[in-house]
């Protein structure tokens, strides 16, 4: 009977705070991507346009790990039994994978353009007890300056 | 040493290829860590230590990388690709592969 409490308990806390950082990190993702949103990255393997001779390209690095809250992992649950959307990891990779992709953009913010775009990602808690809970997502591009 | 994860460099030739070059590293997380890890996931949200973790690993998978590539005498690494797997439930390979250049 305790455990059960504790982890109701788990599950209201998972929902009450999981919620609010969600939403408090999608602002900042909105707002850090508006600002970044003059940066213009591609998948392509070329750069855009005609364009003089680059000065400098690097590589350039963004890597996020997140992971989901009890509530979310208890709903997934439930939803592995009926099958379709689980609507709650869908908003966690794209936590990740927007997040990883803003700090590439930041570590370049002054480059003319981000080509060949590159975005993985895996699960790092894998293998432990089905607990799916923390993706890691790693984005890399080439920066060139003009 | 110019790294790209591109085939070929804008503005530059490529003079001379050295063939493959990589550079991997497995981690494991230690356990202060795991536990701080273990209570952020009740509530969700970012963990920043294994983030750290992955990515001190990368940088060193990297400096293996552009070691070997300076063994060869490149001057530079074209089409680099990351990968990573889990090779148990505590530990991560990161694995970094391209290919070493001269370019002009």
């Amino acid at each position: 009977m305790f455990d059960l409490y504790v982890l109701l308990g788990l599950i209201v806390i998972g929902f009450v705070v999981g919620q609010f950082l969600e939403r408090r990190h999608y602002r900042s993702i909105e707002q850090r991507e508006r600002e970044l949103i003059g940066l213009a990255t591609t998948t392509s393997k070329r750069p855009i346009g005609v364009i003089p001779n680059p000065s400098r390209v690097e590589l350039v690095e963004g890597a996020c790990v997140i992971s989901v809250d009890y509530f979310k992992r208890f709903v997934a649950g439930l939803r592995q039994f009926f099958g379709g959307n689980i609507r709650s990891y869908e908003t966690l990779v794209d936590r990740a994978r927007r997040e990883a992709v803003l700090r590439l953009k930041a570590t370049c913010s002054d480059a003319d353009q981000v080509i060949n775009l590159r975005i993985e990602t895996s699960s790092i808690t894998k293998g432990r007890r089905n607990q799916i809970g923390s993706i890691e997502v790693h984005a890399y591009a080439t920066a060139i300056y003009f | 040493m110019l790294i790209t994860n591109t085939e070929e460099i804008p503005g530059k030739q490529i003079v001379e290829c050295h063939g493959v070059v990589s550079g991997s590293t497995v981690r494991a997380k230690h356990a202060g860590r795991d536990i701080m890890a273990g209570l952020k996931n009740i509530v969700g949200g970012e963990l920043k230590g294994y983030t750290e973790l992955l990515i001190e690993a990368r940088e060193e998978a990297h400096q293996r990388m552009r070691d070997q590539a300076e063994q060869l005498g490149a001057n530079a690494i074209v089409n680099v690709r990351f990968s990573t797997s889990s090779v148990t439930a505590g530990a991560s390979e990161i694995y970094i592969y391209g290919t070493a250049v001269t370019i002009r």
